[in-house]
């Protein structure tokens, strides 16, 4: 199996602070992989840091072929971050931001509506303004965006939270089928039991290092 | 997990992980030469920079007493001319100093490795050609008091010094914005560069501004003939604050790489602390 | 996608956004407006010759003033829901979303412009002069562009930094000294203000280009290292 994540004793800072001391993750292509642990643990930042934002200061990380301390801006295109912010422009309608963000990867209409179709945002939702949806559609529309810039590598940061019970099952279908199709997902979440059904594999985030879980 | 092995050494003296954690910020960090100087001498000052210092003091001495008492009085300025031995060599020091903060910058960026060291110099350098350009400032409105009865000219060059002095301190300013110390480098190396591009610009359209609209434009000093004594003190004075400024701006680098280094100890502090929080389970 | 196709995107989003927003039209427009009303105020408006004198002048100070605050709002957009987090992920050309940014702020800029030259011929009693139209319309353009791209490229600078808000003027101002100074002097050329003759306004429209292009070309190659941190 390809090696998607390789991040070896990786230290990343935030301001002085050591957000990673540490923190080793391996994680192959196709796989789900849960990352748990109490809130300022570091989960964010080890998304963070695998999708080319935050800089590593230390250690080992390889993220798709890419050696992130040499060059963090190669793995970007290929990464979808969906953090605590859902980077939508809430003046646009749902349509017009996921195809906003498909166009930059040439995607045709078609990739769109389908994209729209797989989130249910292709009926009355397409057109409302994403200023005017639920904290749960605006995250659909994000993972929408996901979808239409053909991210193979998803770091999502408590994609849960928000929605309601049919949009988790939504989510975690597309998850699940964005995971058979090749895609690499990497969840940070509290929603153990929810996340844990849909996980291939469970990880502890503790005090900035990663910790395997006995299955 | 490597977390045996952190937690044994925590109870270790801090002195054994910062030798340890030293050779994994070579990427990031100062050059390992660097940090030997410093470790060796416990200030920022080596046997050049005393030297250097000491022959500046020398210097000063003489810039003094040539400019104070050997040089002559000028024929229309009388004694007021004797600012000039200051206000000129601490405009061409701030111009300079101006110039080595964008070259750094440009070195800064150009270079694949992005060593900090440029950034620390292009900051230090930016630092001190703003404290000239305050003395040329007030020395440039004084001397314009005396000589002109006015303290302010819409003077072209004037007009430009005010400008570079502003838009040096809002460069200062975005240096101590925070962030990575990387990021922090960045942001300033393009700001460093943008601000060689404007002085330029600024110059050239105030120029054209005056001389278009107002034919009579005194330049300090035009009407000063400068006599041979004089030219030496003025020459004194311009090697003299280029010695001041070269020791100023070892040491400013010194104590930028020196804080830097405070801060790396301070993350291995940190992450010690870090380790140890996660663990006892 | 290459830069220029990104340029499209951005600056159509960007417009797209302003188009539904209505920050301009409802705010920005009215305050540069009151600011032309104030300065008739500050100096004398029983003296029509000296507002007449000073109104290219006064045009090109309330663009400026205009300016800070539709590069907060261009960047406010990017920042509120972390949209800029989004674009650094997406690894999108840098250079393309300078030039959309840049193309989306100077066609609001040349609305506005349009707008404080119609307040200064209503208000001042300034006179356009058939033969300086062509003069005007090179110098709104030459200097919009300039002030778009020096604005997108200190706007991005300050995006995301804190204190942005109360640095982003002290950082500006001085840089489109020279588009203050030049485009008043063409405006005044192009008017026929006071003694000014119309070919006294080319050079500084060569100015004024010049400017242009220098910060277009710093900010495409300079604004990858800028986001990026």
């Amino acid at each position: 199996m390809e090696t998607i994540v390789d991040l070896r004793d990786v230290v990343a800072v935030l301001g002085q602070f050591p957000a990673l001391a540490g923190a080793s993750l391996t994680v192959l292509r196709g796989e789900i992989v849960l990352l748990q642990g109490p809130n300022g643990a570091g989960k964010t930042s080890l998304l963070r840091v695998c999708a080319g934002l935050l800089p590593v200061v230390r250690g080992h990380a390889v993220v798709l072929g890419h050696d992130l301390t040499v060059d963090r801006s190669g793995v970007r295109a290929k990464v979808g971050l969906l953090g605590h912010t859902n980077g939508l422009y809430p003046e646009l309608s749902v349509r017009d931001n996921v195809q906003f963000w498909g166009t930059t990867v040439g995607a045709s209409s078609g990739e769109i509506d389908a994209a729209l179709d797989r989130l249910g945002l292709s009926l009355r939702l397409a057109d409302v303004q994403v200023g005017r949806l639920s904290a749960g559609q605006k995250r659909r529309t994000a993972l929408a965006c996901l979808v239409a810039r053909r991210a193979v590598l998803w770091l999502l940061d408590e994609p849960h939270a928000g929605l309601d019970a049919e949009g988790r099952d939504e989510l975690d279908a597309v998850l699940r089928q964005a995971a058979a199709s090749g895609a690499t997902v990497l969840v940070a979440s509290h929603e153990l039991e929810r996340a844990g059904a849909l996980a291939h594999r469970t990880v502890q985030v503790i005090a900035g290092q990663v910790h395997e879980v006995e299955q | 997990m490597s977390t045996t092995a952190n937690t044994a050494s925590t109870d270790v003296p801090p002195a054994v992980p910062t030798s340890n954690a030293a050779d994994l910020t070579q990427p990031s960090g100062a050059p390992p030469s660097a940090k030997k100087t410093r470790r060796r001498t416990s200030g920022t000052g080596t046997r050049a920079t005393r030297v250097l210092g000491i022959s500046s003091l020398i210097g000063l001495v003489w810039l003094v007493a040539f400019g104070l008492a050997f040089s002559p009085a000028d024929y229309l300025q009388k004694q007021a001319v004797r600012i000039m031995y200051i206000h000129v060599p601490g405009a061409w020091l701030a111009f300079l100093a101006f110039g080595v903060t964008a070259l750094c910058s440009g070195v800064y960026l150009s270079k694949p490795g992005r060593s900090l060291i440029w950034d620390r110099f292009a900051g230090a350098s930016a630092e001190i050609g703003v404290v000239f350009m305050a003395v040329t400032l007030v020395t440039g409105s004084l001397w314009g008091r005396l000589t002109w009865g006015v303290y302010w000219q819409w003077d072209a060059l004037l007009t430009t010094t005010a400008f570079m002095f502003v838009t040096y301190i809002g460069y200062i300013a975005v240096r101590n914005l925070g962030g990575t110390p990387q990021a922090r480098a960045k942001r300033s190396a393009v700001l460093g560069l943008v601000a060689a591009l404007e002085i330029p610009l600024v110059h050239f359209s105030v120029n054209w501004w005056r001389t278009l609209h107002q034919k009579a434009t005194i330049t300090p000093g035009g009407d000063t003939k400068i006599g041979g004594l004089m030219l030496f003190s003025l020459m004194i004075g311009v090697v003299v604050f280029t010695m001041i400024y070269a020791w100023l701006l070892i040491h400013r680098q010194r104590v930028l790489a020196m804080r830097d280094a405070v801060e790396a100890h301070g993350l291995d502090r940190a992450l010690e602390e870090r380790r140890h929080e996660g663990a006892p389970r | 996608m290459n830069t220029w196709n990104v340029a499209k995107l951005v600056a159509a989003k960007d417009l797209r956004i302003e188009a539904r927003s209505r920050v301009i039209t409802n705010q920005v427009l009215p305050f540069a407006a009151i600011a032309m009303v104030m300065f008739a105020f500050a100096l004398d408006n029983e003296n029509d010759a000296l507002l007449v004198q000073v109104a290219p002048g006064l045009i090109w100070l309330a663009t400026l003033f205009s300016l800070l605050i539709l590069v907060q709002r261009s960047f406010a957009i990017e920042t509120a829901d972390g949209a800029i987090d989004a674009l650094r992920v997406a690894g999108i050309d840098p250079g393309g979303i300078f030039l959309g940014k840049a193309a989306a702020l100077a066609a609001q800029l040349v609305a506005l412009e349009t707008i404080l030259i119609g307040a200064a011929v209503l208000l001042y009693h300034t006179e356009i002069r058939l033969g300086g139209v062509v003069l005007l319309v090179t110098t709104v353009l030459a200097a919009t562009c300039g002030l778009a791209f020096v604005g997108t490229l200190y706007g991005g600078l300050a995006a995301g930094i804190k204190g942005r808000e109360t640095l982003l003027p002290l950082l500006l101002l001085p840089v489109v000294a020279p588009v203050l100074i030049g485009a008043t002097r063409a405006l005044e050329a192009a008017f026929g203000t006071g003694k000014a003759v119309l070919a006294d306004g080319w050079p500084w429209l060569g100015l004024l280009i010049t400017f242009a292009a220098a910060f277009g070309v710093v900010g495409v190659l300079a604004f990858g290292p800028l986001l990026d941190e």
